[in-house]
């Protein structure tokens, strides 16, 4: 494999594989000294044309404690505000001698556009509605390891709750757990549902209430604020009072359950209730699990020179 | 050059068990005891016999913990070997101001505990490092030797040394 650019792309063993390979990196973060010699001598360049926290120093931290160099390509401070190409500026870094590029982008497609313009391996952090596949393969890493379901997903039922339609996380979560094996509900007002859902394999939901006590999964995704001057959302606290996730929806969830968000959380929006007091809450687990899932994305694509069973050309 | 062709036992079950008895007793004697040991299974192969050898420790003095180490990550052919899923490090105590044992199968070109050196300094820093192997079959590429070996077998190079409880057999 030499890009990351969809959790299309990857079949349900690919999945499978890189998620084995995170358990070795996962072991990596544990040690006194977490970091090992693999990525030696390659240079990772992130490239984010988009704001981002916690999935750049996540990569950051990833590449580091592979021993890869890393460089942080800060756009606001680059020739891109004079005016240079996207390809301009792929093809003068390239030049320097780059193994990969993490791209995120807000258009769809930045990142297969960018392999065309170099010879390094590209993983996309995130662009546009399209995919944010490192996103997906945390998410399912953390239950593979919280529900304990090594195997696959087989039986489980995972509601994503909130704006499915200009969500990239939601694409690439559906596609990831369904290919493992999971049952998928989506949840969310019909303005917050893509016009379409052919190929999608998933039921849809516009009743949160009625799917909560079913659910081994309750993935809740950011709301984002801009929507509502597209006047998709009536109001915060109408979308809140349906969608929200409070107490007393809280209590009616399994006592095994899961409550997972992608970050950044809004608090009294979809996330009422304190996460600190939710027993199922994995939500600073998914953090964690997103440096050990990128160790072995970049590991992977880098260094290990072996391939996945059943690789993707 | 071997006579025979196909596969030739060299150890059987009973000589494996009968080295680990004896090895034991040589890490109890080198060490005056047990405390303070803990043995280092190397991933894959060295993982049952640091297991085995770690019973026959517990028969003569005190038990020691066991762990297991994957080298994957260090080696210097890192790339040309692919991971080994599931077969994860497991170093249960600190391996601050410990011996160590590291315990592997077949000694060969050296590579690999070259590899395992190098990731027990993550760990902590160990007292000592101790090498133990059923198998050394020559051909180092670097300066290592071990301190307890079951059986010393001079091999050619393209030979194939397979270690398993159920004997050693060159192939």
């Amino acid at each position: 494999m030499k890009h990351l650019l969809s959790i299309a792309d990857l079949s349900g063993s690919d999945i499978h594989g890189l998620l084995e390979l995170t358990d070795h990196m996962a072991e990596i973060s544990q040690r006194l000294i977490p970091k090992v010699p693999a990525l030696r001598g390659k240079n990772v360049v992130s490239l984010f044309f988009e704001d981002s926290t916690r999935t750049r120093t996540s990569f950051d931290t990833a590449a580091k404690r592979l021993s890869a160099d890393t460089m942080n390509f800060a756009v606001s401070s680059s020739s891109v505000n004079k005016g240079e190409s996207l390809r301009d500026t792929i093809e003068t870094i390239s030049a320097m001698g780059v193994d990969a590029f993490v791209v995120r982008h807000k258009s769809s497609g930045a990142p297969q556009m960018i392999t065309r313009w170099t010879t390094a391996s590209v993983v996309n952090a995130g662009d546009g509605w399209h995919q944010h596949p490192t996103q997906a393969l945390l998410d399912c890493y953390t239950i593979r390891t919280n529900l304990n379901r090594r195997d696959g997903f087989d039986g489980l039922h995972i509601a994503v709750v909130g704006d499915i339609k200009h969500s990239r996380v939601a694409r690439s979560d559906v596609q990831a757990f369904a290919a493992l094996g999971a049952h998928v509900t989506l949840v969310a007002p019909p303005t917050l549902l893509p016009p379409s859902l052919e190929g999608w394999p998933v039921d849809v939901s516009y009743d949160l209430d009625s799917v909560l006590p079913d659910l081994d999964v309750l993935y809740l995704l950011r709301v984002q604020r801009e929507r509502m001057d597209d006047a998709l959302l009536p109001s915060l606290r109408e979308y809140s009072s349906m969608y929200g996730l409070t107490a007393a929806r809280a209590a009616r969830l399994s006592p095994q359950a899961l409550v997972m968000h992608p970050g950044p959380m809004n608090r009294g929006v979809e996330m009422v209730v304190d996460p600190a007091e939710l027993a199922g809450s994995v939500i600073l687990d998914q953090v964690t699990n997103g440096v050990a899932v990128r160790m072995a994305v970049l590991f992977h694509l880098l260094g290990s020179g072996a391939d996945l069973k059943g690789d993707a050309p | 050059m071997p006579a025979t062709t196909g596969p030739r036992e060299v150890l059987s079950a009973d000589d494996i068990r009968r080295a680990l008895t004896r090895i034991a007793h040589e890490i109890v004697e080198r060490n005056h005891g047990t405390e303070g040991l803990v043995l280092v299974g190397l991933q894959r192969g060295g993982v049952w016999i640091a297991t085995e050898l770690a019973g026959f420790l517990a028969g003569i003095e005190q038990a020691v913990p066991v762990g297991s180490l994957d080298v994957s990550f260090h080696r210097d052919d890192v790339g040309l070997r692919p991971i080994v899923p599931g077969h994860v490090t497991s170093i249960p105590v600190s391996l601050d101001g410990r011996t160590v044992v590291l315990v592997d199968d077949v000694l060969y070109t050296g590579r690999t505990v070259r590899a395992a050196l190098e990731a027990l300094n993550e760990y902590g820093r160990p007292h000592a490092v101790q090498l133990a192997v059923i198998i050394d079959r020559g051909h180092r590429q670097l300066p290592i030797r071990p301190d307890y070996v079951g059986k010393n077998l001079p091999t050619a190079g393209d030979e194939d040394v397979q270690v398993s409880p159920d004997g050693v057999v060159i192939a």
